[in-house]
């Protein structure tokens, strides 16, 4: 099998399927280690990727106005029980385009293997990005893995992520996103995580709404298990009038795992606000009990809340 | 069955020192509605707990048979598969549960538009609802009976069930008690609204953790209505006529 079937195979696992890349329509990337094995533009999209010895280096540009159709698939990862791989991409959205990215980190046979991703996005005036990353990584753990992004969000614009790694043991991982949002900015932070083992996850997001009227939410829902530890830093700032900011971080924590949650909320202006909630500890007893007194064992309930949770 | 669907005999149960249900007897037939009357406090909410099996709601004495089977070494979901279930008073919320899936819980191929609109929620509107805090009280009390319903159980204990629905829709509310009675089921119907009570085919008025009247619900209302009630005279329920 080659790598770029080993890799494409897996993408049902992260909702996508392996019929993307023969879309036309449909630009992607498909990065296996420092190697670039597959790769499609479309109109209005500029994709300047290479490979080095040590990295994948890019840059992505959606040009001023266009509206990308498709989503553009970024499948990268590692297709053998040992590698390294190493992406710093460039992503910029230019005035009053629209695209949607869908990041595939695919990490099916991995355990002993390193991921690293260093992003810097920048989103014009009245432009909007949704970028969705889905990790799959497979039963063995052992992977460091760290996503670390710089987004800047101009005038009017709009971001919108969403990371989810729901399948599998990932190892040690560790996020650190960095927002920046302008005047009538929009950014919504969203990161959903399922770890096992002994998974240890750091996730530091930070907002912070330097104009006027921007609007941040940092949304965190983490389910661990077995010994895996978490913690999980959200921190807003607001820094001009009208800025409105929100954390919410849950974590539900069994078998042995442990886990921690320190949102920071800053404001330096008397007309911004910023509210957070967090909430960690096992499963909520009521919605456990509900579930049970409709015939469902606690097996099932505590399932059925935790995917609900983790959706 | 000829006999009792719910046989409760001298149920003790206690939290610390203070004595929360004490002697209770009630019985309650197949496809009989059961009104529970009292004051806050007097012990409604513990005795449905209690019944259902909540963690922490263990009797101290007593015993409790529901439909020829002892209820208090069964866990709560073994009760619920011999047909006994519980709308509480302030619904759970689910985050990321839709509808369908709530009404649907443990029935792969069950349908849940009929129970919809059975409690007046439009199935298209509400199906792919998430059962979680953008529904208002009231939708999710809506919700919650329809659960109930989906289950067509042998005795569905209600927990103030008309609580945060406004007055037009509480025919709503009293129409469905009427269909799980007549689906063959049995309802014990906790409750403060007088309107609600008057449907149930019997009633009881609980003060201080003893049921202290019981009988037709018109005589149950009347004697709640009054200043005092025959145990305490008022002094240990607190309750006064509003």
């Amino acid at each position: 099998m080659s790598d770029l079937e080993a890799l494409t195979r897996v993408l049902p696992m992260v909702g996508a399927e392996p019929a993307i890349l023969d879309d036309e329509r449909i630009a992607h990337v498909v990065g296996q280690g420092h190697r670039i094995l597959s790769r499609r533009s479309v109109p209005g999209l500029d994709l300047d990727i290479e490979e080095t010895p040590d990295a994948i280096v890019g840059k992505m540009t959606i040009r001023a106005g266009v509206v990308i159709e498709q989503p553009i698939h970024m499948c990268f990862g590692l297709a053998h029980p040992t590698g390294s791989q190493n992406i710093r991409i460039d992503v910029v959205v230019e005035e009053r385009a629209t695209a949607r990215v869908l990041s595939h980190c695919l990490f099916p046979v991995a355990q002993s293997a390193q991921h690293r991703m260093q992003a810097a996005i920048d989103i014009g005036p009245g432009a909007s990005l949704t970028y969705s990353e889905g990790h799959y990584h497979g039963p063995h753990g052992g992977m460091q893995v760290v996503p670390h992004a710089s987004i800047k969000i101009g005038k009017g614009a709009r971001y919108f992520s969403d990371f989810s790694l729901l399948s599998g043991s990932v190892g040690n991982l560790d996020i650190d996103y960095l927002v920046e949002v302008e005047e009538d900015g929009i950014a919504e932070l969203t990161a959903k995580i399922f770890a096992h083992r002994t998974d240890r996850i750091t996730l530091k997001e930070a907002v912070i709404l330097r104009g006027e009227r921007s609007r941040g939410l940092i949304k965190t829902r983490v389910v661990l298990d077995g010994e895996a530890s978490a913690e999980i830093v959200g921190i807003t700032e607001a820094h001009a009038k009208g800025a409105r900011g929100h954390v919410d971080c849950m974590e539900i924590v069994q078998g042995r795992a442990q886990a921690s949650a320190i949102p920071i909320v800053r404001v330096f202006h008397p007309e911004a606000k910023v509210t957070h909630e967090a909430a960690i500890g096992s499963v909520d007893r009521k919605e456990l009990e509900t579930l049970m007194a409709r015939g469902l064992s606690p097996e099932q309930a505590v399932e059925m809340i935790v995917s609900g949770i983790l959706r | 069955m000829n006999g009792p669907l719910l046989d409760i005999r001298n149920l003790n149960f206690s939290a610390g020192n203070q004595t929360i249900l004490d002697r209770l007897d009630l019985t309650i037939h197949p496809r009989e509605i059961h009104a529970l009357l009292g004051a806050n406090g007097s012990g409604k909410t513990t005795l449905a707990y209690v019944l259902m099996g909540c963690e922490s709601y263990v009797p101290s004495g007593g015993c409790v048979v529901f439909n020829g089977t002892d209820l208090v070494p069964l866990k709560m979901y073994e009760r619920a598969r011999l047909g006994l279930t519980l709308a509480w008073q302030e619904p759970a919320r689910f985050e990321g549960v839709t509808v369908r899936e709530y009404l649907s819980l443990g029935k792969p191929n069950y349908d849940p538009e009929p129970a919809l609109r059975q409690v007046g929620l439009d199935p298209e509107r509400y199906l792919n609802r998430r059962v979680d805090k953008t529904l208002s009280g009231g939708e999710r009390h809506r919700v919650e009976l329809a659960s109930v319903l989906s289950m067509n159980p042998k005795l569905a204990i209600l927990d103030e069930p008309a609580a945060g629905i406004d007055m037009l829709s509480i025919n709503h509310i009293i129409d469905i008690i009427r269909a799980l009675k007549a689906a063959g089921g049995s309802v014990l119907l906790i409750t403060h609204q007088e309107e609600v009570a008057a449907i149930a085919d019997s009633a009881s008025q609980l003060c201080n953790g003893r049921i202290v009247f019981s009988g037709d619900p018109d005589r149950v209302i009347e004697h709640f209505r009054g200043r005092t009630c025959v145990r305490c005279d008022g002094e240990v329920c607190g309750y006064v006529r509003p």
